[in-house]
């Protein structure tokens, strides 16, 4: 019976945060409920991540060029400068500024991952609903064509569709709708797979037995009741599927299917056009824009394992007992207070 | 990249039948075989459809170089003029005889090219896997055992580093401190033009640089095959690790906390034991399973890897398609790697089968 | 000394997610050498928590004061087990004192052979050769009664059936021949036939080997069966301690007292069912004076199979074979069997959550053998069904009120759930909850209130049929009390017939007015309470009333000598 104090059983089961507004919005629930390591490592993500986002909203104001200017009003800039003055992380072999590339590079990571993340949320979790639910012949063929893909290295499928969708090149929106569509065809299996075995889980959750055995439709027990419940680690898949989308994307660019230089700034091109440089010593033209690409995985990914962890109450870390407990006015009070003492289950 | 950290299942459309007991492994096996074959299928046709839909090969490859006359002349040649469903229909019996097309840019057949150059790719997936297991799992028990104290703080930091670098920047990285600045390894390539040539004169040379400067005997080629080894390996094999490590540590601490090692630990057994017997064995599973799926990480890191490093495996050869627009070649060399992927899964799901009791008897 | 273990003052707290709570606050409690201490309580009373700081088994989340002195196994000295190094804490677990858990299934690592398991004990205390290891294992899994030892000691775990596998966790706990065994539940997951056999078991321990065993449940019947001496616990704290003939004869404390009355015992219900048989019966001359037919059953089965298919053409399961059985309006049909009997399928068979594959199945006329969900849908108004387990039978993300809205608003009785709302305070004033109680969640209920509300749910539309799968086995046995009388009270309220699953006789026997045993997927006997379970007739129904514990250790001393004559008889045939 030692178990009953600890919370049990599933995500699922956990019960919804009461007090206030501020504590039942998904990040800042985990985030009261953290402790620690965990607290630390989940206030890492959530700084890192919102500079993230504050450079790429604020990239005009921060960068002291445009993304594909070579000279101002001094001349060109010249090419492989090594870092100055005037261009704090040097130019690049192509000579542009580094520092700005870095800076509006952050913009075209927030558009892609946002794009390619909504496609492949929507699509993905109603065809793992469906499936999940209505099972049958669908769900067979839906589950084999979703593992094949699934199975399948990511990147390459992404080079295939960013060639049949935009040739290999193109501006700056259709580049990064190029990428983003790329990206969502491949992560589509993914949502699908987590939603089709949640849905596949809660199907045979009582209630949603007793809601059948009252007669429910099929769409009002899906939409009322596996929906909402089979969506909650959907935070979770979101980040770590962020950084997926900016890894896949950095990819690309790396192996010359990202977004043109006058188009727009993007870290994995300018990696790519880094390369020779790095041969002969010259370090800052690579070093900045793959920092860059390592710390924004870096603060999605950290906020993704915590709610991960979170979410898990096998990982989820708990606060041990600082101060020795000695009044025992606590015993029976905290033992009816607490909710996971409460339930009645016998063990 | 497909990676571990999200929360799958792992759990492919058959498996619910190893639950049950009771000879079921023979069964289960000639299933999951069977299944090989619509996995290929989806994805060769899904390739298929998609590089057809931006026109014919040969306009895309050679399109402004050619005269309209001598393009049509080539594309009536090819048949790439016929209906797009009659030239799948010869596709997909082209492939069930082995032959992926020939290339355009140089027209090789696509089986060629990846003769000559798959076993550099094999060889580079093999020094990332010893890398990513070496580091992956030992580590991952480490963290799983010292769970929410520093040292599995750090090791998870690790982890998440690993997997947030790209390889190519990681290769980067440790090409410029370790080649240029501190000029202990080489830069690119896998092995030395000396030793290369040296290798062409062996009578049934594997490809596989490692074997080859084995059979050479002499052990400065063996030392420069490894050398030029080292730098690929680490930085495709740390992304591998990354998620390995993770992996094992969820897994480990799943089981560490179930009943059974409570038992074993009610009985007496070390903690060091617990998780190196107890909690492992049981998580091996799960993990073999996901190590599974690993394996398209690690060809999508090749690619990547190959390129920084040019290393001439497939991964390189294809980048080089790619950038002369041979879809022809493309498409050959991804189909190939579907029937690779799917294969390898397959092996990987008999070995998660074999060694769980619970389906072998 | 004469004691195996001594708890002074012993309290111990956890961190949990609401702060720091205090599982057990100065308990103290002695355990001699060679007896059955029971620890008894319900859930939250700190028992199993207690148990396990013997073994220093507790979570790094728990902080714990007092002394837990555990005597060495020739009783030379004694080791506080509270302030022991982990190193010390090794030595002591296995060979001083040893741990049965509750769930065998999921005691034993499922990809190890139970042999090296059993080993693994022997390796922790001193190097032992395999061969020895092995032939150690192979004596001890004899002991625990394993036929053929020496081929099933390479066997794992899922090849055993639940009982030998709760033999083998004895057995392993058993091999370095400890003096003290905690038993965590040891029965619990197990059937009552079975878990017989594992209390007789137990008691070997005791009378051959000497052991003291600390055994920890919530079963009065195991206690009265098993235990020498009783320590009540009740929230963190011993409320009562007493020999077992002492503690069922005169218990001291009040909520000993109140515990004992709520444990159901067989023929408890009986002058309740007469009354209900009288009523019904006069109610059918009423009818046959005014020339009336007797009204239609609301259930009737016959030749009932329902299969289920296997997988990649493996052979099917049938679940439920040739099952012929009846309900008339009003009548409670008790539906009585152990794990895989087939009876939670028949439940779902009535409610149209699993086909039936043969025979005949009608709820109110409507014929279930390959019905079409559309037309069956209007006649699921007349319908309803309490789930097992409250926890889960509630969207977490629903409140209450629009829980118990549902079946209003699915049938068209209302338009919303805020529609319903006035429906629904009343539903809940009948189940006795607070108004108020409809704005919570369901997880913010206990257990007991949790079932209450799905009671509520089940009755929204006033059916004429209830089914009620185990509503009651997972609740402590107190709130049970109240939710059967609940059950009872609205059964008389509204009249509904009702078909009601479980596993355990004296609860079934407590409420329904005729009795169906379930074995292996047939029915083998079916009468009323007194019929079945006074004076059963089938081989099994006699096993299965035999293995059934009372709360009385005198009577049961003497009904075990009766399931050992049963036992031998079988085993003779």
């Amino acid at each position: 019976m030692a178990t009953e104090l600890v919370p049990s059983g599933h995500p699922t089961t956990l019960p919804p945060a009461n007090g206030s507004f501020w504590g039942r919005l998904p990040v800042l629930k985990q985030l009261r409920q953290s402790v620690g390591l965990q607290r630390g490592m989940l206030v890492a993500g959530l700084a890192i991540t919102a500079l993230f986002l504050l450079v790429a909203a604020f990239a005009p104001l921060i960068a002291p060029y445009g993304f594909a200017q070579l000279r101002d009003d001094s001349g060109p800039f010249g090419a492989q400068q090594p870092p100055s003055a005037t261009h704090i992380m040097g130019t690049t072999v192509g000579g542009y500024d580094v520092f700005s590339r870095v800076i509006w590079g952050t913009q075209t990571a927030v558009l892609v991952i946002v794009v390619a993340v909504v496609f492949s949320i929507f699509i993905g979790i109603l065809l793992g609903l469906v499936s999940g639910y209505i099972g049958g012949w669908l769900d067979r063929v839906l589950v084999v064509i979703g593992d094949a893909v699934y199975a399948f290295p990511s990147l390459l499928l992404a080079i295939v569709l960013s060639i049949v969708i935009s040739g290999g090149q193109s501006s700056l929106w259709g580049g990064i709708f190029a990428a983003a569509l790329s990206i969502t065809v491949v992560f589509i299996p993914q949502y699908y797979r987590v939603i089709r075995a949640e849905t596949i889980r809660i199907k045979a959750e009582p209630y949603v037995e007793s809601a059948k055995m009252l007669g429910a439709s099929a769409p009002r027990i899906m939409f009322r009741h596996v929906l909402r419940n089979a969506t909650r680690t959907l935070p979770i898949i979101f980040t770590l599927n962020s950084s997926e989308a900016l890894l896949t994307l950095a990819g690309l660019g790396f192996l010359g299917f990202g977004i043109e230089p006058t188009a727009a700034a993007e870290w994995g091109y300018d990696l790519n056009k880094a390369l020779s440089d790095v041969t002969s010593g010259i370090w800052w033209t690579a070093l900045y824009p793959g920092l860059a690409i390592v710390l924004a995985v870096l603060g999605i990914t950290l906020v993704g394992e915590s709610l991960n962890d979170l979410a898990d109450p096998r990982l989820r870390a708990r606060r041990r007992v600082k101060a020795r407990a000695t009044t025992a006015t606590t015993t029976a009070t905290a033992a009816a207070a607490a909710p996971d003492t409460t339930t009645e289950e016998k063990s | 990249m497909t990676t571990g950290l999200l929360p799958s299942d792992a759990t492919s459309p058959v498996a619910p039948a190893r639950r049950s007991a009771g000879g079921g492994l023979g069964r289960y096996l000639l299933v999951r075989f069977l299944l090989i074959f619509p996995t290929i299928f989806i994805l060769v046709t899904l390739v298929f459809l998609l590089m057809r839909t931006i026109g014919d090969p040969i306009t895309a490859a050679q399109g402004g170089r050619l005269t309209a006359d001598q393009l049509a002349e080539r594309i009536s040649a090819a048949g790439y003029d016929r209906p797009v469903f009659v030239q799948y229909v010869e596709y997909l019996g082209q492939i069930f005889t082995g032959n992926f097309g020939n290339t355009i840019s140089d027209n090789r057949p696509v089986t060629e090219v990846l003769l000559t150059y798959g076993g550099a790719t094999l060889e580079l997936a093999f020094y990332a896997l010893i890398v990513a297991f070496i580091v992956g799992i030992p580590l991952g028990m480490l963290a799983a055992s010292l769970r929410d104290r520093a040292p599995d703080a750090f090791l998870r930091i690790f982890a998440i580093l690993c997997y947030a670098t790209p390889v190519f920047f990681a290769g980067l990285l440790l090409k410029l401190v370790f080649s240029v600045w501190l000029q202990w390894l080489p830069v690119a390539g896998r092995a030395s033009t000396r030793t290369e040539l040296a290798m062409q004169t062996l009578p049934n040379k594997t490809g596989i640089y490692l074997i080859d400067s084995i059979m050479l005997g002499s052990p400065t080629a063996i030392g420069d095959v490894l050398s030029h080894a080292v730098l690929p390996g680490i930085a495709l094999g740390l992304l591998t690790a990354g998620v390995f490590l993770r992996l094992v540590r969820t897994n480990v601490i799943g089981t560490l906390g179930t009943d059974y090692v409570d038992a074993a630990r009610s009985r007496g057994v070390s903690e060091f034991r617990l998780v190196r017997k107890h909690a492992y064995r049981p998580a091996l599973i799960p993990i073999i399973t996901v190590i599974g799926l690993q394996i398209a990480l690690l060809l999508g890191g090749a690619v990547l890897t190959e390129t920084t490093f040019e290393w001439k495996g497939l991964g390189f050869q294809l980048a080089g398609y790619l950038a002369a627009r041979d879809f022809v070649a493309v498409q050959g060399i991804v189909a190939l790697l579907a029937v690779f992927v799917a294969l390898t899964n397959f092996v990987v799901d008999v070995i998660a089968a074999v060694i769980d009791p619970r389906v072998r008897y | 000394m004469n004691d195996v273990v001594e708890i002074t003052d012993l309290s111990i707290s956890f961190a949990t997610d609401g702060g720091t709570v205090r599982a057990v606050g100065g308990v103290s409690l002695t355990v001699r050498k060679g007896e059955v201490l029971a620890i008894v309580g319900e859930s939250g009373s700190g028992k199993s928590v207690t148990a396990k700081s013997i073994l220093g088994l507790l979570p790094e989340t728990a902080t714990t004061e007092g002394a837990v002195l555990l005597a060495s196994r020739d009783g030379s000295h004694a080791n506080d087990i509270v302030s022991l190094s982990p190193s010390q804490l090794r030595e002591v677990r296995g060979t001083d004192v040893s741990m049965v858990f509750q769930e065998p299934s999921t005691a034993l690592n499922p990809v190890f052979t139970v042999g090296w398991q059993i080993a693994e004990g022997l390796r922790a205390h001193g190097t032992v050769s395999k061969a020895e290891a092995r032939r150690e294992a192979i004596e001890i899994l004899r002991k625990v009664g394993i036929p053929e030892p020496e081929v099933r000691v390479d066997h794992y775990p899922h090849q055993f059936s639940g009982g030998q596998k709760q033999r083998i966790v004895i057995a392993a706990a058993l091999v370095l021949n400890p003096g003290l065994i905690v038993a965590d539940e040891p029965t619990t997951a197990l059937d009552v036939t079975v878990q017989a056999e594992i209390l007789d078991l137990l008691r070997r321990l005791r009378d051959e080997f000497g052991t003291a065993i600390v055994l920890i449940t919530h079963n009065m019947g195991v206690v009265a069966d098993l235990a020498d001496r009783v320590v009540v616990m009740y929230e963190g704290m011993v409320v009562e301690e007493a020999d077992v003939k002492t503690l069922f004869a005169s218990p001291q404390d009040p909520y000993t007292r109140r515990l004992l009355d709520a444990v159901p015992r067989i023929g408890q219900g009986r002058v309740h069912t007469a009354e209900r048989e009288a009523a019904r019966a006069g109610a059918r001359a009423a009818r046959a004076a005014e020339g009336e037919s007797a009204l239609a059953p609301v259930v009737e089965a016959s030749h009932l199979t329902i299969d289920y298919p296997g997988r990649f053409g493996r052979k099917g399961f049938r679940a439920v074979d040739d099952v012929s059985f009846r309900i008339a309006p009003g009548e409670v049909l008790g539906l009585v069997g152990e794990s895989g009997s087939g009876k939670t399928t028949i439940g779902r068979a009535l409610g149209g959550l699993t086909r039936i594959t043969g025979g005949s199945l009608t709820v109110h006329g409507f014929e279930m053998l390959g019905f079409s969900e559309r037309r069956f849908k209007p006649l699921r108004a007349d319908i309803g069904f309490v789930f097992q387990d409250p926890a889960a039978s509630f969207n977490p993300l629903l409140t209450i009120a629009d829980a118990v809205a549902e079946p209003l608003v699915i049938h068209g009785r209302a338009e919303s759930p805020r529609d319903a709302r006035k429906r629904v305070d009343e539903l809940l004033e009948a189940v006795q909850l607070p108004r108020s109680f409809g704005d919570r969640f369901p997880h913010e209920l206990s257990g007991g209130q949790r079932q209450r509300a799905s009671l509520a749910r089940g009755i929204a539309l006033e059916p004429s049929l209830l089914i009620a799968d185990e509503p009651t086995s997972a609740l402590d046995v107190s709130v049970q009390a109240r939710v059967l009388e609940l059950f009872a009270e609205l059964q008389r309220a509204f009249g509904f017939a009702a078909l009601f699953i479980s596993h355990d006789l004296a609860v079934v026997d407590l409420l329904a007015d005729r009795i169906a045993v379930l074995y292996r997927g047939r029915l083998v006997e079916e009468g009323t309470g007194a019929e079945v379970l006074d004076h059963p007739t089938d081989p099994y129904t006699r096993r299965l009333i035999a293995s059934l514990p009372v709360p009385d250790p005198v009577e049961q001393a003497a009904r075990r000598a009766e399931l050992a004559s049963i036992q031998a008889d079988s085993r003779g045939r």
